[in-house]
């Protein structure tokens, strides 16, 4: 157990590498590159392959190629490249390829403001790709917790068959912090479950049992058929109702099934909070100060509920958090995207966003300031209430 | 002949998977019997055969034969094989593309794929238009044809798949048509053997798009063009300034020994046990 300082970037690559990620594809860009830079060092010397893409779409590409002939497989980017990616990761949930995407988040839309931090690209982690579909995304909010997000994303990713986004944002990505890396054991690391029939009973896409089905890689004797058409569970394209239905209803499940798993978060005096903050990735910090603020300063009740998985939407936590609570404070680097879902549970009367998309972070001062609106005052429509409290601050 | 008895049989998918989405009449089957002819001439096992292609009428031949097979997205068919070919170097993959599919969405992967020389065998079935969209207007349709998005007839010069895939570094170049089936077998029996990056460029036909706005609905028409306007690689030679400019040449254009992308990086992963290479080197720029 050495003591190192190390930055986000550093820290998830080095958690892909600890769960065994032997495939990286990517295309430069900032604030994600120092992944690519270290994985092109770091994965020859364990035998894997590292490769400059084209392009992002490529990339993603050549990661999924790599995941079917059986390699754990990632590749690193950041919004521009995230857009780019997105037909691909569809492919990859329809096709149930196990791969991992870390988003840097930079501040958008387009080109933006390279490379001012973000959290923009929650929305479109979740719904970037077009049709109806399942999504993981994890949001780390330190440097060790970017090492342990990658591990838990390529863990998801294997076991559920599916894509996993890491959703980090420029100041995790870019943080350096002192932090001690955990040894991973035998348990911490999950594989894809490989079939055990033969050939000839292999369905590829079909188990009644766990909604996850075995996955064999290309070039071990289990020769089948895989397409980005909706298909049946021997992977061939089909149009019947009685195929499709089951099919999409397994692939939601598998994910639905594992909630309690897959939805992670930490909680800091949720329990007789008045007032509670939602907060991830790097504004959790923020929220972290403002409360530590609000309660030695001037002993409020705050809580803080801090989501490690954006996607599925951890309502059952938000819900439970929010049940005594008055106000519902949600600070992210955007004007409002996992405020949506907050206020989906929790009723729009009683969440207070704060957001900012100027490439700036959310300081623990603008959380206050959302503090400090009166309990009794209904904010009706939240960016009005804003307006209203940033007006008394100035 | 029984159907038995034909040796490709055993490599086509039966259950389910027949019959095939192609019109009657079409190439493509041409050029898919060629490949599993050359799969069973070169004896390899079927499970160290992939093949991975993209979207459109040609995009659908993996479903039908019994490797292991993978149905990308439009145009991306060259990088997932990129990864599948990094992860297992020792199969054969095979890339099957249509010409939209390879140079129009897909030409950047196509001139990347070549520049590297990784081994894949790019073969492209070019019929010079978009089949299964409708008939619309592809990166090699001719000058003056009539497609369903141009409808005043086509402007744009079209993409030489050969010239641009010898530009970009490929290690084998040929080109053939599906009327010369026998031919075709050679040459894409040729292509895999070779290590590098191999590119074969089938030309086939639409008649269902394209030849029926163009005056050749049927497609024995369209076979008798390209019996009848296709000229040997070695005659064209001799022709020389002669030879007309629409003439399909056929024949081998490339065939090189150069590094392989796999086998440069086998290299990189013993480098990597040893220290990084020092930071002053001479680099040579320029055209290798």
């Amino acid at each position: 157990m050495t003591v190192q300082l190390l930055q986000g970037n550093n820290a998830c690559a080095m958690g892909a590498l600890a769960v065994g990620c032997r495939f990286y594809a990517g295309y430069p860009i900032t604030p994600s590159s120092e992944i690519a830079e270290f994985l092109s060092r770091e994965l020859p010397k364990l035998g894997g392959k590292f490769i400059q893409m084209e392009d992002e779409i490529a990339s993603i590409a050549a990661v999924i190629g790599a995941s079917v002939g059986g390699l754990k497989a990632m590749t690193a980017t950041s919004g521009p490249g995230f857009s780019l990616m997105q037909e691909n990761i569809g492919y990859a949930i329809v096709a149930e390829i196990p791969c991992v995407v870390v988003n840097v988040m930079r501040a958008g839309p387009s080109t933006g403001l390279p490379t001012s931090p973000s959290q923009g690209d929650v929305m479109q982690a979740r719904w970037g790709t077009h049709g109806d579909h399942p999504i993981i995304a994890l949001a780390p909010a330190s440097v060790r917790e970017a090492f342990d997000l990658t591990v838990a994303a390529f863990n998801f990713a294997e076991k559920f068959r599916t894509p996993v986004i890491v959703l980090m944002d420029e100041v995790v990505g870019h943080m350096r912090e002192k932090i001690v890396l955990p040894e991973l054991g035998p348990t911490d690391i999950v594989k894809r479950e490989m079939p055990t029939v033969p050939p000839e009973w292999y369905e590829p896409f079909g188990n009644p049992v766990s909604d996850v089905p075995a996955l064999a890689p290309f070039g071990e004797g289990y020769r089948y058929h895989i397409t980005g058409l909706l298909h049946d569970p021997r992977g061939f394209p089909t149009e019947r109702l009685d195929e499709i239905q089951p099919w999409i209803e397994r692939v939601f499940r598998k994910i639905d099934r594992h909630l309690d798993e897959i939805c992670m978060w930490d909680e800091d005096g949720v329990e007789d909070a008045r007032v509670l903050v939602v907060a991830y990735g790097a504004t959790a910090r923020s929220a972290q100060q403002a409360i530590r603020i609000a309660r030695a300063r001037y002993g409020r009740k705050v809580g803080l509920l801090r989501l490690k998985t954006l996607w599925p939407f951890p309502e059952a936590a938000v819900e439970r958090a929010a049940a005594n609570t008055q106000r519902v404070i949600v600070p992210e680097m955007n004007l409002g995207q996992i405020a949506l879902e907050v206020e989906r549970i929790v009723g729009r009367g009683k969440v207070i966003r704060v957001g900012r998309a100027d490439g700036h972070i959310v300081t623990p001062d603008e959380i206050l300031d959302a503090m400090r609106v009166p309990l009794t005052q209904p904010v009706t429509v939240p960016s009005r209430a804003l307006e209203r409290y940033r007006e008394g601050a100035q | 002949m029984k159907r038995h008895d034909q040796g490709t049989y055993e490599y086509l998918r039966h259950h389910k998977k027949f019959p095939h989405v192609w019109c009657a009449g079409c190439g493509i089957g041409i050029v898919m019997g060629s490949l599993l002819r050359s799969v069973q001439q070169l004896e390899l096992a079927q499970d160290d055969v992939a093949v991975v292609s993209g979207i459109g009428c040609t995009g659908r031949m993996p479903a039908y034969m019994d490797f292991n097979t993978l149905h990308t997205t439009h145009g991306r068919a060259l990088a997932f094989a990129t990864g599948l070919k990094l992860a297992r170097p020792e199969m054969t993959v095979l890339v099957i593309m249509g010409d939209g599919d390879a140079l129009a969405i897909g030409g950047n992967h196509f001139i990347h794929a070549a520049r590297r020389n990784i081994g894949l065998t790019a073969i492209v079935v070019n019929n010079s238009i978009y089949g299964m969209t409708g008939g619309q207007t592809s990166p090699t349709t001719p000058l003056a044809a009539l497609t369903a998005t141009a409808p005043y007839g086509h402007i744009e010069p079209s993409f030489p798949i050969c010239d641009l895939a010898m530009a970009a570094g490929a290690s084998f170049v040929a080109r053939s048509t599906v009327y010369h089936a026998a031919e075709l077998d050679k040459v894409i029996e040729q292509a895999m053997r070779n290590k590098g990056f191999s590119v074969v460029e089938v030309v086939s036909y639409c008649h269902t798009t394209f030849g029926r706005v163009n005056n050749m609905k049927s497609p024995i028409q369209m076979m008798r063009q390209l019996k009848e306007n296709s000229i040997t690689v070695q005659a064209a030679e001799k022709l020389g300034d002669e030879l007309p400019e629409d003439k399909i040449v056929r024949g081998v254009f490339r065939d090189e020994e150069k590094p392989e992308f796999t086998e440069l990086y086998d290299q990189v992963i013993e480098q990597a046990h040893g220290p990084l290479p020092p930071r002053k080197r001479t680099v040579r720029r320029g055209w290798f």
